[in-house]
Order: C-alpha cells, then structure tokens, then sequence
C-alpha cells in the first residue's frame, strides 16, 4: 500500500498546499482567500506590489506567522496545526532565504553556513566542515569560509544566505525577494544558483520577487550538466518551462495563475502595468 | 478618556502575559533539552567576568563615600570606631545587592536588549526558527541562568571591594584602627543579613535578564526600535530592580527575622 511519504516521493507531488488561508493583521487584510499548490521539482513564482502579503505566505510555510483561516499542507503535514516544537520537524526539509540574508552577524560564513549541523545535530566536526566547503563550493564562495557576513559585498551575502538554506539538503527551498538591491550581473548569479539548485538537486522552489526580469530568469532558464561534467544555464525547453508557474498577487488575492507565456499575453490592465 | 484608559490597560496586561510567557516558557526549557551548553558558559563569561570591572569600582567608591559621610555624622555621637559596622551593614543588605543590580541593569540589560532587539529587526530570530532553533532555548536561557547566578557572585565581590573601600577611608582618613574597623564589620552581621544580601541579587539577576530578554524580543521598528528597545530595557530594569528591593526587603524581614 502506497503511504503519504511514498506519494510525496513521486515526481509532481503536492509537496505545498494552500487552500483557502486567510490573514489579517489588525483592520489589514493582507490574504483574503488563498489557494495554491506547489508540485514537487516545480518552481512557483509568487509576483505582487509591496505589501501584497508575497513574503507573508513563505512565513506561513515556515510557521513563523500562523494562518488566521484555511488549511496549509507542506510534505504531507498541516502547519496551520502544529506546535513550534512540531514545527522544528517540517522545517528540516525547508530552506527559507530571508530578504537581506538575515545571517548571523557574530558567526563566520563557516559557522553560518553549518549553522544547522554545529547546532542541532551530533554529526562529527570534519563532516559538517565537508559539508560546508561542498556547499560553499557549488555557489563559489569555499575560499570566504572564515571571512564574518560584514566582509561581504551583498550579492555574496545573499548567496551565502542560499548556502545556508540548502546546506540541511532541504527538498523545498523558498527564496524571499533574494535578488532586490542587486545590481543586474550579481542578480543573475544568485538567479543561476535557484536554478541550478532546482534543476541538479531536484529542490522544489517558491520564488517571492517583484524583479519581473529575475523571475522571468528563473521560470526560462534550466540547468544542465554536460558531458565534461561542466554545469550550465541555458534557456529552458517548453517542457521545463511549464513546470514554472507564476502567481499574481492583488488585494490578498490571487489575480493571475499561469506560465510565463500566459503572463506575457495577459491582457488584464494591473498584469499590463506591472509587467510594463 | 475612558476608551484610552481601557487600552492602556489592556496594552499593559497583554506585556504582563507576553512577560509571563516568555519567562514560563524559559524556565521549562532549563529542564528540558536540548540545551547549549556552549552558549550558556559564553553568557556566564559575558555577564559574569565581563561585568567584573564595573562591580569592582562602584562597589569600592561607594563604600569608600559610605564611609566618608558616615564618619561624619557618627563624630557627632563620638561613635567614629563603630563606622565600620554601618559600612558592613549597608552595604551587604542593602547597597551591594542593589547597586551592582542597577550597574548591571546599564551594563547587561541595555547589551541584551540591543542584541536581541538587532537580530529581531534584521530576521536573525526568523531565520533561527527557519533554521530549528528555539530562540528561547539558544538566547534566553544562557542569559537568563547567567543573569541568576552571576548576579549574586557580583554582589558579593561588590560587598567586599564596599567594605575594603570602607576600611580605606576609616583608616587613613578618620584614622579609625585597622583592628577596630574590621573587628566591627563582623560584629553587626547576622547570618540573617547574609540570607538578605544573598537572597536579593538572585531576584534581581533573574529581573534584570528577563526584561531586557523580553524587550529584545519584542522590538519592532527597526534601528530606531532597537534604540528605543535599549533605553525601555535599562528603564524597567531598573525601576524594577528598586520595586523588586522593597518587596524582597518586606518579605526577607517578615520570614527570617
């Protein structure tokens, strides 16, 4: 018999469910009725104004903000229900890279990075230091490892944030404005690692970004790895490019669902003005 | 008026339950694992070792004025050899616990505060959640079993550099006898005495870390926020630390004189 953990291990399984959740903070309704699922591998690509409730949503999957209403499923759990100590579980399969980084300002790279398995885990020290030289290696930052966050420019801070986030091997990574502030080269950096995050690690991905150029970027380009073993971006076939949906946000709703084609050729006015 | 009055109070019992909360919530953790370890020696160090300093010289200056102004006032009664029991006296119940409890309150109270209150405004205790970690278990606890401990250690340091700056001034200022001073700071002290000067700076520590812990957490408002945290943090720690004395004081002298 087929059990919840073996149909979340398919490929296409529903790995974040949001089904009709509301919040208010006070008089403001940040989301009046929201409704939205995130396959397993699919990248979702959350688009709205400041203010929208766009990073409101990755902290209600992290349970670091509690739904006023509705029902939120992550891998098979409802978060909506679970204490903080239940929490801590569904949070080591999710990787949440804050707006500015959000790293520790007392710890080096090193320890920010291994942060997770210095402190919540017994693994032995040289393996957590293989680990995170690893993962420092595959976005390029191994030779900062004993440098502090305030030594860094701000693209490498933001990537730092992303080596952190994926350093516990998450399955679902969420990516908080992670390219604003950034000049246009740097963003592209940071862009190519959710990429290549998603495409080589099989890392289902939610994007919050009002950079339309970053998040077109993202849902266009794929990963891929030649046969010298030399990964690159390139632009993504049809197929890949179906598995990233964007989601517009307006009024705490969802006014626009649907590929990146599909939102080129929007006709609605707010789509047409934020996309101009 | 009345609208508003209605809101402060209900503003001032939502802090008072936030308080309790964080605080029961802390004391549970102290029992319960997991615990770090690491962080909780670092805290000892910081506020204990770190707070040496301050503790020595306000503890020696104020026993040395203690001691200069009552010299004074016990030349009027002749009773100039007996300053030494006053000095003992006042500072082990009274001024050692409290002042090293405001100095550390400066010190400690306003340093959490602005920690904690950095690492709300910038997601730090965000990205600790996101990353497992409970925030009361990694940040309060070390703090708060620091604060508890270190608070009375400090005292007590503070009550001797009181007294020995005492001893200063009474010998080669009032020319009061080495022999006589000393053998006068142990005649007026009761273990009772000692129960006090004890007793106090552990409410006190306990005081002093849990608001400035609960502050921290609770800033909003970014840099400004973290300022404001800073000075509300200092403020309530110390009006705390003097409203806290009176009660300790009202209760030790009912229970063990």
């Amino acid at each position: 018999m087929e059990t919840a953990r073996d149909i979340l291990n398919e490929p296409g399984a529903p790995v974040v469910l949001f089904d009709r959740v509301q919040l208010a903070f006070d008089e403001k309704v940040v989301l009046r009725d929201l409704s939205f699922t995130l396959l397993k591998g699919h990248t979702k690509i959350i688009l709205g104004a400041s203010g929208s409730g766009k990073s409101t949503i990755l902290k209600i999957i992290t349970g670091l903000l509690r739904s006023d209403a509705g029902v939120v499923w992550v891998n098979g759990q409802r978060v909506d229900q679970l204490t903080e100590a239940q929490l801590m579980d569904v949070r080591d399969d999710l990787g949440l890279i804050f707006q500015e980084g959000a790293l520790f300002d007392s710890l080096t790279v090193r320890e920010n990075v291994g942060y997770k398995y210095y402190e919540e885990t017994d693994m032995p020290l040289e393996q957590v230091d293989a680990r995170v030289k690893e993962v420092l290696g595959f976005i390029g930052l191994v030779e900062h490892l004993d440098k502090m966050p305030s030594e860094l420019s701000g693209g490498q801070r933001r990537r730092v944030a992303i080596a952190r986030a994926m350093a516990f091997k998450p399955r679902i990574l969420l990516y908080d404005e992670a390219t604003t502030g950034l000049d246009p080269i740097t963003a592209i950096t940071v862009n190519d690692e959710v990429v290549k995050l998603r495409d080589l690690e099989g890392v289902s991905s939610i994007v919050v970004t009002h950079q339309l150029r970053d998040a077109f970027y993202v849902a266009t380009h794929m990963a891929v790895r030649d046969a010298s073993g030399q990964v690159r971006v390139v632009p993504a076939t049809p197929e890949k490019c179906e598995e990233a949906e964007f989601i517009m946000l307006k009024d705490g709703l969802i006014c626009f669902e649907g590929t990146a084609e599909e939102l080129r050729r929007a006709t609605d006015p707010y789509l047409q003005t934020f996309l101009s | 008026m009345l609208p508003f009055i209605e809101n402060r109070l209900k503003q001032a019992a939502l802090e008072v339950q936030e308080y309790v909360r964080l605080v029961t919530a802390a004391i549970h953790a102290i029992f319960t694992r997991p615990r770090y370890t690491y962080d909780i020696v670092q805290q000892f160090d910081t506020i204990g070792v770190g707070s040496l300093t301050v503790v020595i010289l306000t503890g020696f200056f104020t026993g040395a004025a203690l001691c200069s102004q009552s010299g004074l006032t016990l030349d009027q009664f002749g009773a100039r050899p007996i300053v030494g029991r006053l000095v003992s006296a006042s500072m082990v119940k009274e001024l050692g616990p409290v002042l090293t409890a405001l100095m550390l309150t400066g010190r400690i109270g306003s340093g959490i505060a602005a920690e904690l209150g950095s690492m709300v405004v910038t997601d730090q205790i965000n990205a600790l959640r996101a990353l497992g970690t409970d925030p009361i278990r990694k940040l309060v606890v070390p703090r708060m079993l620091a604060g508890l401990f270190m608070a009375p250690a400090l005292t007590i340091i503070s009550d001797l550099m009181g007294i020995f700056g005492g001893w200063v001034v009474a010998r080669f200022q009032l020319q009061v006898s080495s022999a006589l001073y000393w053998s006068s700071v142990t005649d007026v002290l009761y273990v009772q005495d000692l129960y006090q000067g004890l007793i106090k700076p552990f409410v006190f520590g306990f005081l002093i870390v849990t608001v400035a812990c609960y502050v921290g957490l609770r800033t909003s408002g970014g840099t400004q926020g973290v300022g404001k945290a800073t000075t509300i943090a200092v403020v309530a720690g110390s009006v705390a630390v003097i409203a806290a004395d009176f009660f300790v004081t009202q209760f030790l002298v009912w229970a063990i004189y």
